[in-house]
């Protein structure tokens, strides 16, 4: 195994371009130390992007929106008390990916690019619209980070292509988010169904929505259905009801002994709702 | 295979190796500086036997390659006493008994030193919330978190 450590994306990009056999980018290491030892995944080359400038940075821009570099770790995002009041939601799924140890590692671009379709952090993030920086070797492109994961472990980068930067936008007035996810014990577990739900209120009624499921599917899914159900809406009982039904619909689950197809299905629809009463109550200033 | 030279600082001491990359951290302390404090249990980030911290932050030394403590300050349990003088937290393990194999006890005092030093005044949920990633399967974790406890309470009283 090849190991590098480079000073810059571009020449990350580089390396991985010219690599041939299996590379593996090295942000906290919590997935791809696992998959090494385990022998899932014998990397030829490993490329620790740790070196570069500016990757543990947590930046809020001039705009209201954040810049959170790649190998910022969810330590540092749950110590930022300006970012957790903007985005509770994206912080908080985060934050409940294992251990203290772990936190201490891991890092959202780590848990995106790891493709599960369980992943805590992404659903809140693609809920909360957020985007990524792809460097690879004809440049740099924005992509939203639904567009990211293609199926469990597979996502859309394609040979020499890495994340060198994730975009969070401007919280804005009259917005929240929320994230739950359903797990059999009370800490350090995989997700069964994770439900992320981001809004902005016009008075008491819903405006804008992007609802997003996890671990119900072979990717984390940006649901309309479900936005559609509350938009206009003062999240009444019937909205929820409708809510829960478009999430419940919108499931295509795996059967297992954590959870089972019908199980998923009915709390996906469970924890929409709380989750969408969560970010409510934050939209409206009701709840930290 | 190429080895990398790192030069790091494990518990105050400048130290140098030579590693193979695939070599985690857990590796290069037990197996080349002698340091065996840090146990392996799982070796997946799981149990938190290994537990070391870097730069201040706790951290499972399995899941982090010795290439990447380059320029790095690690502590490990071996540099929680002060010579023969065992740190409040070690002293009261013993008064509690709050162990009984050991395997989980390195891991467990790096990171309950840890808790201590960013939150001197943790409430006992956040204290098993806190060592939530340190397994213990014998001793059923309440003598453990009664010794965090007293530790931290006698250390406010003592500043």
């Amino acid at each position: 195994m090849d190991y590098h450590s480079p000073a810059s994306f571009a020449e990350a990009s580089a390396l991985a371009a010219n690599a041939t056999g299996i590379t593996r980018f090295l942000a906290g290491g919590t997935d791809v130390l696992v998959q090494l030892r385990s022998e899932l995944v014998t990397p030829d080359t490993l490329i620790d992007i740790k070196k570069i400038d500016g990757v543990s940075d947590i930046i809020s821009n001039a705009d209201g929106s954040w810049t959170i570099g790649v190998a910022a770790t969810g330590a540092e995002m749950s110590e930022h008390s300006e970012l957790g009041r903007d985005w509770p939601g994206v912080v908080e799924a985060m934050d409940l990916i294992g251990s203290t140890q772990v936190q201490g590692r891991a890092t959202l671009t780590g848990n995106l690019c790891n493709g599960s379709p369980a992943a805590d952090s992404v659903p809140a993030m693609v809920a909360a619209g957020v985007t990524v920086t792809v460097t690879g070797p004809s440049g740099d492109r924005e992509v939203a980070v639904e567009e990211i994961p293609t199926g469990p472990g597979k996502t859309s980068l394609s040979k020499g292509e890495l994340v060198s930067a994730v975009h969070i936008p401007a919280r804005g007035e009259d917005g929240g988010d929320a994230y739950l996810r359903f797990i059999p014990r009370t800490e350090m577990d995989i997700a069964v169904v994770g439900v992320g739900v981001n809004l902005r209120l016009d008075g008491d009624t819903v405006a804008e929505a992007r609802v997003s499921l996890g671990a119900v599917a072979p990717t984390v899914l940006l649901v309309e259905d479900c936005a559609k159900a509350i938009i206009g809406s003062t999240l009444d009982d019937a909205a929820l009801d409708a809510l829960a039904a478009a999430a419940s619909a919108a499931c295509n689950p795996i059967d297992d002994k954590r959870g089972t197809i019908a199980f998923r299905t009915e709390v996906a629809g469970v924890l929409a709702k709380r989750a969408a009463k969560i970010a409510y109550a934050r939209a409206k200033g009701e709840q930290a | 295979m190429s080895k990398f030279h790192v030069s790091t600082t494990v518990n105050g001491d400048s130290v140098e190796y030579l590693c193979d990359p695939r070599e985690t951290l857990l590796d290069c302390l037990r197996d080349k500086l002698n340091l065996t404090g840090a146990k392996e249990g799982c070796g997946t980030g799981d149990c938190g036997a290994c537990s070391v911290s870097v730069d201040g932050r706790l951290v499972c030394s399995c899941l982090m390659l010795g290439v990447e403590t380059d320029g790095k300050q690690i502590e490990t349990v071996e540099g929680i006493a002060d010579g023969d003088v065992l740190h409040p937290l070690q002293q009261k393990f013993i008064e509690h008994a709050a162990l009984q194999c050991g395997i989980c006890t390195p891991g467990i005092l790096v990171a309950a030193k840890s808790l201590l030093e960013k939150n001197p005044n943790p409430t006992e949920e956040e204290t098993r919330y806190w060592l939530a990633g340190n397994l213990c399967r014998c001793t059923g974790y309440d003598k453990i978190i009664r010794a965090v406890m007293e530790t931290a309470e006698e250390l406010r009283e003592a500043s």
